[in-house]
């Protein structure tokens, strides 16, 4: 819509003439001018330069739907109104059917907590035909990491619909076949391969986007507070609107750091805490947050926290416009992710974004069965 | 005033004072036929200079004070300011603090950290809004502006469900009330409200400026609600005082929205760092000359386990905080040791 340009909008001619002669030739170059700037530029007068920009601002404008409409349409066009669901009976019902469609989902935890397993298993389940609860089409996974393993996405699937995998010897191949696995090496090559997955999404082929993950993409280049430009600023953009085009979820991992004495979360008027948590930086090391910075957080719609507390795995609901935040233990297994709890446990306060991690000391000094178990 | 600064083209102005009217002074006495002659012009053109120039012994009887015209006195604006009514947030606290609810004529901007409630709190005054005026709406419509896609249709029926049952348990107990309001179910709630999706800022700045048009055409609408107002702003911008100037030309045009159609413009924003007092600290996003922009602004923020909002600068209300709560009604008071609240 931006870039349309000016002499289809059927202004007068002479209008028309005198924008392209000063290369005014998208609607972007004239509504990025003031009047003012315009009216120097052009050359004419005030009134002449307001009716201009106000038809070019009619055509340019969204369209408008009621809430109603939208409510409707996605009832009816998109399978449980818009909603990829998880399989994890809590979680489903928190988000109101399962993972939305046309925004941006977020996973974060440290590492080795199961984000990839519960891509894996979400991609399995987006390939799906639509009487097991799938979208019944292909799937686009980025795996910057290299952590995607094709034997554990079969494994999950038969051990999660045995039915499917035992019964129909194709299903396999059919199943993993939807899996489109992309490797980019570069935030060069990734950038590329956005352009291109943009087709396909648009030809309605391509149900779900995944990205393992996100902040690996840019480790390194990104330096929290140094520089204002943020090098994902226009994947994000690019991202949020080709999900909503096509109306398909996008799954997105993200890794966490620990806080630095640079980081904060309160504002200049807020007393009291600020200055003791300053001087204990032994606390530093023990708090982690989420990579990519404040933009990206901003960014995303929901975002689900995996963490570890003493030694039990959570899955958080941070960020929801449409949940309250509820945590749900949760185990890895053999059929991927599996809830222990579906009522979730309310949680309060600072507690929603902060992100738990036990820390590898149980492992090295342990002597209790529990590790060496299997 | 100079001739430099008149609504004219580049051309005119040139012309005016090569041949020597430096002022405009010196063209209250011209006739257009004079003028034009002079500057080698149209008649028409002529007229259209002259418009802008002082006549002595004139009088400007179009509205407005007989000393300045379009001047109004604090007595009379005091008058109009009584009858306008606010929107409720639905939160007794926080309306409290706000003198009654948001108020019509005025642009009010919400920033907070991701989660704490902005898109929530947008939400329930686009559902509020459309209460009747003694519930603390204005029975009028609303216009939703997503720029970042937060906007989720299920959460917004689930909000105008628990309004509606508020609204059935209220006249049940109140005496004075017209048999049709109650007739509001909640998804006519989600009818009016005109849902306007922006991808870019080029889309946001059209969308402002065709604003004042589909007003006209609307006049029910009561609210603008922009969530967020800082999205698009905040990538892919190399030219900072572009920047700068494009949003103080949105917020103007804004703040002309309020005051000729007489409604609320709520904004909703983001937060960043900024490096300040020797640390990094929290600020709303946008920098430091869109902050002038709105006329009031209210920051959500998290004091402990409970979520407040803080008003920081109103030309009319006291700095104070009030606490609040999400639940899975929508915006309420915050009640203290409360039970676990689960979805239904």
């Amino acid at each position: 819509m931006a870039s349309r340009p000016i002499s289809e909008m059927g202004l007068p001619k002479s209008i028309a003439n005198v924008f392209a002669a000063r290369s005014i030739k998208t609607a972007k170059d004239a509504l990025s001018l003031t009047e003012f700037d315009l009216m120097e530029l052009a050359d004419m007068g005030l009134a002449e330069v307001t009716s201009a920009l106000a038809h070019i601002s009619e055509r340019v404008s969204p369209p408008y739907q009621t809430a109603l409409s939208l409510l409707e349409q996605r009832i009816q066009n998109e399978q449980l109104a818009g909603h990829l669901p998880t399989g994890l009976k809590g979680l489903d019902e928190a988000l109101f059917g399962g993972i939305p469609f046309g925004v941006i989902t977020e996973l974060v935890g440290p590492a080795g907590i199961g984000k990839t397993q519960f891509c894996l298993k979400l991609s399995l389940l987006a390939s799906l035909p639509t009487r097991h609860g799938g979208l019944d089409a292909q799937v686009i996974y980025i795996d910057v990491e290299s952590k995607f393993s094709s034997k554990r996405l079969i494994e999950i699937g038969a051990q999660s619909f045995p039915e499917i995998f035992y019964t129909r010897g194709m299903a396999q191949e059919q199943m993993a076949g939807r899996i489109l696995v992309l490797r980019p090496a570069s935030l060069a090559e990734f950038t590329e391969s956005l352009q291109q997955i943009k087709l396909l999404l648009l030809e309605r082929r391509v149900k779900l986007l995944v990205i393992d993950s996100m902040a690996a993409l840019t480790s390194g280049e990104f330096e929290h507070g140094a520089s204002k430009i943020n090098p994902l600023g226009w994947h994000i953009s690019f991202l949020k609107s080709v999900g909503e085009l096509s109306r398909i979820p996008i799954v997105v991992t993200n890794q966490v750091r620990s806080q630095s004495s640079d980081d904060t979360w309160r504002y200049n008027f807020q007393v009291g805490t600020r200055h003791r948590d300053l001087e204990d930086t032994s606390k530093y090391d023990s708090q982690l947050i989420a990579a990519l910075g404040i933009h990206w957080a901003h960014a995303v719609t929901i975002r689900l926290i995996l963490e570890t507390i003493s030694g039990e795995r959570f899955i958080k609901v941070a960020k929801s416009p449409m949940s309250p935040a509820l945590a749900f233990p949760f185990s890895i297994t053999s059929s991927g992710i599996s809830l222990l709890n579906d009522d979730g446990i309310e949680v309060v306060g600072q507690e929603i974004s902060t992100i738990h991690c036990d820390g590898h000391s149980e492992i090295i000094h342990s002597d209790t069965l529990q590790f060496h178990r299997q | 005033m100079e001739v430099g600064r008149l609504p004219i083209s580049a051309a005119l102005k040139g012309k005016l004072v090569s041949a020597g009217y430096t002022s405009l002074s010196l063209l209250s006495s011209l006739s257009p036929s004079h003028l034009a002659r002079d500057l080698n012009i149209s008649e028409n053109e002529a007229l259209d200079i002259l418009k802008h120039a002082p006549h002595d012994g004139r009088i400007d009887t179009s509205g407005g004070h007989h000393i300045i015209s379009g001047a109004q006195t604090a007595w009379d604006m005091l008058h109009e300011e009584e009858l306008l009514t606010r929107i409720t947030t639905s939160s007794v606290d926080i309306d409290n603090i706000l003198g009654g609810g948001i108020s019509c004529r005025e642009v009010t901007e919400i920033g907070g950290v991701p989660g704490i409630g902005k898109t929530q709190l947008g939400i329930q005054l686009a559902v509020n809004v459309q209460l009747p005026v003694h519930c603390g709406g204005l029975g009028g419509k609303a216009i939703y502006i997503d720029t970042e896609g937060s906007f989720m249709v299920e959460r917004v029926l689930q909000i105008a469900e628990a309004c509606w049952d508020d609204m059935l348990a209220n006249n049940a107990i109140s005496q004075n009330v017209h048999a049709g309001q109650v007739g509001m179910q909640p998804k006519d709630f989600l009818e009016n409200i005109l849902y306007f999706r922006v991808c870019s800022y080029t889309e946001q700045i059209a969308l402002i400026n065709y604003l004042d048009k589909f007003i006209s055409e609307h006049r029910d609408v009561k609210i603008v609600v922009v969530d967020s107002i800082t999205f698009h702003f905040r990538q892919d911008f190399e030219d900072m005082a572009l920047r700068t100037r494009l949003l103080s030309g949105m917020a103007l045009k804004l703040m002309k929205l309020a005051k000729k159609f007489c409604l609320a413009v709520v904004l909703l924003n983001q937060v960043t760092t900024k490096y300040a007092e020797g640390s990094f600290q929290l600020t709303l996003a946008l920098g430091d000359s869109w902050s002038h922009a709105c006329t009031n602004r209210i920051i959500l923020y998290w004091n402990g386990n409970e979520r407040y909002a803080y008003i920081d600068k109103s030309p009319s209300l006291r700095s104070a905080s009030a606490p609040y709560a999400v639940t899975a009604r929508g915006i309420r008071n915050n009640v203290s040791n409360c039970k676990r609240i689960k979805l239904m």
